[in-house]
């Protein structure tokens, strides 16, 4: 066991490092030999992060990305074998690499990506109707929390997001991207994650929901109008699948 | 130690959903990859749920690092338990490798040298999977580039040690046969005739990259091109000395238009026939 491990510990080295460990044979060509699980590495947990965040890829092209990709795989291997979770780190590791500083919202879109990808994969949880929750709201809707579908997900950012993720997707054209903050609300349509610009109102008040705070904290900063759009378009799209007792 | 058919069937792949869900009888059956269904819900479940209404279904997994010197991750283990729970799959299967270390997950199946201790630990850890899946796996021979000088035992030896210590099945890989041996320049025929063939409860056919090398071909293991002629050749030996078994084409990268593999599917399956036939008569 202790000199498995050993074994195993020089083979790992080794895949970073590309040196072949000690103890490792072939017929020969053994450098070349040993580096198709090097590369089996790192291109397989590359081509993860490619399918994960394909706006930021076709931001930045794939010569880019598959370098920087690179450099996050090698510093942050999964600590999962459940791919389509790797990468949560991958927005952190872009706002601090110094190459991809030129382009500051990049940060954001790989978050969206991550976002979209764990509202992809949350779990299935069936919607109330509009007359069941208005029944369940009638009195004292206040001290009633809101548990919103699984998939529901929010950012805000400084940076227009919205439209840059929505003109890199396949098929749009582009146009001129507004220099304003925005904020989106992202959640489980059938196959697709639709991301739907919101104001950072309704975002706030989604945040606080998911939060878990009463319906009278979470929208105790804006006007009625301006939560009722909130709650209405949470209701629009099905996403409140209880009404609870606070 | 597998309710798979004695038939061929190909890895699910999410393009040819719609395809498959509408002509399910030109299969014996599918097969995914746990770790692809590992998600609490959405479009993936959905859409394997609807189609273990209509096939045999094959779940093998490739993130369990069973050839690892470190424990077995619980949590994955737990995951296989709660997936083999939900789709009663048909088979379960894994990999004589290791792809975890120090908690990183490298998505590879590494190599392992074959001795008297790597043994145990192999051995220990089907236990512990038979265990708590409460049914016996199978488990395939990897495809390899090196091997290890403190190696003691042949692959085959191995194999046969740990089935008949554990109980396992085992899943052939007839590419990974041809590819190790040519990798390794010894010969894939000698290597059959000392396989474990009774324990064979299902056989992988795949395609694989060449590289020539001036110490010889270098085969890796792609999934991404047919199924090569000298691997049939190997497989129509086996399956005339052994007799039918659940076949599986598996194409990972690249991947073809659903007739392309139902082709593969095809030949397989008229090879299997023909043992049908040959031990019939």
């Amino acid at each position: 066991m202790h000199a498995h491990l050993e074994t195993q510990t020089a083979f790992r080295n080794g895949l970073k490092t590309g040196a072949v460990p000690p103890g490792i044979t072939a017929v020969g060509d053994v450098e070349r030999r040993f580096s198709v699980y090097r590369n089996t590495v790192a291109h397989s947990l590359t081509d993860a992060l490619c399918q994960r965040f394909p706006t930021v890829l076709r931001l930045v092209g794939d010569a880019f990305f598959r370098a920087t990709a690179g450099v996050f795989v090698a510093e942050n291997p999964p600590q999962s074998a459940i791919l389509h979770d790797y990468g949560t780190a991958f927005p952190e590791f872009l706002a601090g690499f110094p190459p991809a500083a030129t382009l500051p919202y990049l940060p954001d879109i790989a978050r969206i990506e991550v976002l979209r990808g764990q509202a992809y994969h949350a779990a299935d949880a069936l919607p109330m109707t509009a007359q069941s929750i208005s029944d369940a709201l009638a009195a004292g809707p206040e001290e009633r929390g809101l548990t919103l579908h699984p998939s529901v997900r929010v950012i805000t950012s400084d940076h227009p997001v919205v439209a840059i993720w929505a003109m890199n997707q396949p098929g749009a054209t582009p146009r001129p991207v507004p220099p304003e903050p925005q904020a989106a609300l992202m959640f489980r349509l059938g196959e697709n994650i639709p991301v739907v610009g919101v104001t950072a109102d309704t975002a706030g008040i989604v945040t606080r929901l998911l939060a878990g705070e009463r319906l009278g904290t979470a929208c105790a900063d804006v006007p009625p109008q301006v939560a009722s759009v909130a709650i209405g378009l949470l209701i629009q799209h099905g996403l409140i699948i209880q009404v609870t007792q606070t | 130690m597998t309710q798979l058919p004695e038939a061929t069937g190909i890895g699910f792949k999410r393009t040819h959903f719609e395809a498959l869900r509408q002509t399910p009888n030109q299969l014996g059956f599918i097969e995914v990859h746990a770790e692809n269904y590992m998600g609490d819900g959405g479009p993936t479940h959905a859409q394997l749920t609807a189609l273990r209404k209509d096939y045999a279904l094959s779940v093998h997994g490739v993130g369990l690092s069973i050839g690892g010197a470190e424990p077995l991750n619980r949590d994955h283990l737990n995951r296989l338990k709660h997936l083999c729970d939900r789709y009663a799959p048909d088979s379960f299967s894994e990999h004589l490798a290791w792809s975890s270390h120090g908690g990183d997950f490298l998505n590879d199946l590494l190599p392992l040298p074959y001795d008297d201790a790597t043994l145990d630990v192999v051995c220990d850890h089907i236990d512990q999977v038979q265990d708590r899946l409460g049914r016996r796996m199978l488990l395939e021979n990897p495809s390899t580039y090196v091997t290890f000088e403190t190696s003691t035992l042949a692959e085959t030896d191995f194999l046969s040690q740990i089935t008949a210590r554990t109980g396992c099945g085992l899943l052939l890989d007839i590419n990974n046969v041809f590819v190790s041996c040519t990798n390794h320049r010894t010969d894939p025929r000698a290597y059959l005739a000392d396989f474990p063939l009774h324990a064979v409860g299902e056989i992988h056919l795949g395609g694989h990259d060449a590289e020539d090398l001036p110490s010889g071909p270098l085969l890796i293991d792609a999934h991404g091109s047919p199924v090569a002629d000298p691997v049939w050749t190997l497989y129509t030996e086996t399956i005339m000395r052994i007799g039918p078994r659940p076949t599986l084409i598996e194409w990972d990268t690249d991947v073809p238009a659903l007739s392309v593999l139902l082709d593969e599917a095809d030949r397989a399956d008229a090879i299997l026939k023909g043992a049908r036939h040959a031990r019939a008569s």
